[in-house]
């Protein structure tokens, strides 16, 4: 019989985060590093911190880090993996860096099926900034820019874009998941797609992703709880949680491995 | 003795980044240079090394972000408005004093232009084209063996002093073909260390590394260009480099590189011909430039003609050179002569201006619109 002993994660340093209350930044830094400690990769890891809130994300991963240009964080990652074929390179990049200023890069990225994993944090909103509309941003959601709501009619303000399927067409892409931190159920599936992506791309089987949907109160204007009730009602029907496309060369037994792992949480 | 061989510009550029141990190149095609990515792709792909064709010039500079912060030999090269758009990447690159080699085999502009050789580009290119405080080594090849020797030298000068180094050709050197020697293959195991870079920290233990241009803090942010433009000035220091051809006989010298500089040493070759004695001086590297030569021919009261496939960009360097020698312009005048929108000058129409200078025909350059612009003339009271 396994012990399982709570601790702080060895690839997490211990400060205190810049992070607002209520932001789902630190869960998810949290799940990151502890697929890495799992897998014992801490010394191999190449994490890359984008503009954004997640800036700060190479102050908190005790790994190598490379802050690259905005949006350009998939591009300065396939020079890394090329370079560092046997390390996990991990691409942390919210939604205006991805979905607008960087969509080239994601797309290209993709379609050659590179080898990194780009953990992709969708708050539906510019969080660094100031609350300004996202690609993400809901028909309807309020924002610095969209001041009355995001309207696609006359304002000519367009709709949210559901980044893993639109990259589910490329041929180069193996494994495209969305998880969500808005509870303990959704944290523990989202850190099983972690470790799905984490270890395909140490197979070497193609481009993974791994889309987080993630409370931002501040920009949000809410309370936490409010916030996290928000995602729920709002952003999940929206973009809908599961694993978009699989077609990893092992994904049966990866996923049962990741099962046993996390405990059997479905 | 060594074998020559028959070679395009870019072709021997391409060659000496491999020789000098490129393993990273990303590129995109652009007209006067595609035949770099195209050389590197059959070289590179067969001895697995990395070449990605990019989606973009912005999405290449930002590989070679990614390559050189793991510590590779990075390369990417362009053509003028390609280039223009690598200088976000550049910045960052300086920022975050990584080293590369980024090649312009520049032609003609603004915008689109054409694709014919120009020279448009030197302020960009010694001036740090991208936002912020920084400056990066620039080498100008004049000929198909420097393309292969300067390239070489590149990957050297970009480790020694961690920062990009910027080959600035044309059109007509990349498209040319010459006979060319090629320089010893890179000892691989003799290249400089990187302890900065990213990769294998368990292997050693050190701290992690972090490649970042980001800092908040005023104080440290001004600390960091401070020191840098220490290493600059160390650099200029001891990088310059220029060649001088019978400037000690002349009274008037000839000034200008690349392309420029062989149809001025065409024009030294007519006017001595009707003995008609012209120096010629050409500065290899743009960035640093060589200001204390300049200044110290301006010393001996030399006039100078730069010659130049732009309006006039490094004909302001020159007269920089010659304001630091505390020799009056009027003692050391500096005249200028360009052909652009991809026309390269002959050897008589700079012939011609040499004897106008010498006729005390022409009228010295300012610098700006000074003398083209009457409101302007007359808003100075002159």
């Amino acid at each position: 019989m396994e012990t399982a002993t709570y601790k702080h994660p060895a690839s997490l340093v211990p400060l205190q985060t810049k992070y607002c209350p209520g932001c789902g930044h630190g869960v998810i830094h949290r799940l990151i590093t502890e697929v890495i400690d799992e897998l014992g990769l801490q010394g191999s890891s190449v994490v890359l911190n984008p503009v954004g809130c997640s800036i700060w994300a190479d102050l908190y991963f005790g790994t190598d880090s490379v802050q690259p240009a905005h949006g350009r964080t998939p591009a300065a990652a396939t020079g890394i993996k090329r370079v560092l074929p046997d390390h996990l390179v991990v691409c942390y990049q919210g939604d205006g860096d991805l979905a607008a200023i960087g969509t080239a890069e994601i797309i290209h990225a993709a379609n050659r099926g590179e080898k990194f994993t780009t953990i992709f944090v969708n708050n539906a909103i510019y969080g660094m900034t100031g609350g300004q509309m996202a690609p993400t941003t809901l028909v309807g959601q309020k924002a610095t820019t969209a001041p009355l709501g995001r309207d696609p009619g006359d304002p000519g303000m367009g709709y949210p874009i559901r980044v893993c399927e639109m990259l589910a067409t490329l041929e180069g892409t193996r494994y495209l998941a969305r998880g969500s931190v808005d509870n303990a159920v959704n944290v523990r599936k989202t850190k099983q797609y972690i470790k799905k992506a984490f270890e395909a791309q140490m197979r070497g089987e193609g481009f993974t992703l791994v889309e987080i949907l993630s409370p931002c109160p501040t920009n949000w204007s809410m309370k936490p709880v409010e916030s996290v009730d928000w995602l729920v009602e709002s952003m999940i029907p929206v973009f809908p949680l599961g694993e978009i496309k699989n077609i990893l060369q092992t994904g049966g037994a990866a996923a049962a491995a990741a099962g046993a792992v996390a405990g059997g949480a479905k | 003795m060594p074998e020559k061989v028959l070679m395009k510009g870019n072709e021997a550029i391409a060659e000496g980044a491999l020789l000098a141990g490129c393993s990273a190149y990303f590129g995109y095609p652009i007209t006067p240079q595609s035949e770099i990515p195209a050389y590197m792709a059959k070289h590179m792909i067969p001895r697995h090394l990395t070449f990605v064709q990019a989606e973009s010039e912005v999405a290449a500079i930002n590989m070679v972000y990614g390559a050189a912060a793991a510590g590779a030999r990075a390369m990417t090269s362009s053509s003028s408005p390609g280039v223009s758009l690598k200088q976000e990447g550049i910045s960052y690159l300086c920022g975050a004093d990584l080293p590369c080699v980024i090649v312009n085999v520049a032609r003609s502009g603004p915008g689109l232009g054409g694709i014919s050789p120009a020279q448009g580009d030197y302020f960009q290119s010694t001036r740090g084209g991208g936002h912020g405080d920084y400056y990066h080594i620039v080498l100008a090849p004049k000929d198909v063996q420097e393309c292969a020797d300067l390239t070489f030298e590149a990957f050297d000068l970009a480790d020694k002093w961690r920062m990009p180094v910027m080959i600035l050709a044309d059109g007509l050197i990349g498209q040319m073909m010459e006979g060319v020697v090629l320089p010893a293959a890179r000892d691989l195991a003799s290249l400089p260390k990187k302890p900065w870079a990213v990769g294998h920290q368990g292997k050693t233990g050190r701290p992690f590394n972090h490649v970042s241009s980001i800092n908040l803090v005023p104080d440290e942010l001004e600390k960091s260009v401070n020191d840098r433009f220490e290493r600059y000035k160390a650099i200029a220091e001891s990088e310059v480099r220029s060649v001088s051809t019978n400037c000690d006989k002349a009274d008037l010298i000839l000034v200008g590189y690349g392309t420029s500089s062989r149809v001025a040493g065409g024009a030294m070759a007519l006017a001595k011909a009707e003995g008609i004695e012209l120096g010629l001086f050409r500065p290899k590297t743009l960035w640093p430039f060589p200001y204390a030569e300049i200044a110290e021919l301006a010393a001996k009261g030399k006039k100078f003609l730069c010659v130049e496939m732009s309006m006039g960009q490094m004909v302001e360097d020159v007269i920089l050179g010659v304001g630091s020698s505390g020799v009056s312009s009027d003692k050391a005048p500096v005249y200028f002569f360009g052909r652009l929108g991809g026309n390269i000058p002959n050897e008589d129409e700079v012939f011609a201006a040499a004897k106008d200078v010498l006729a005390g025909r022409a009228k010295p350059h300012r610098i700006g619109l000074v003398d083209r612009v009457p409101g302007l003339r007359r808003g100075l009271g002159r």
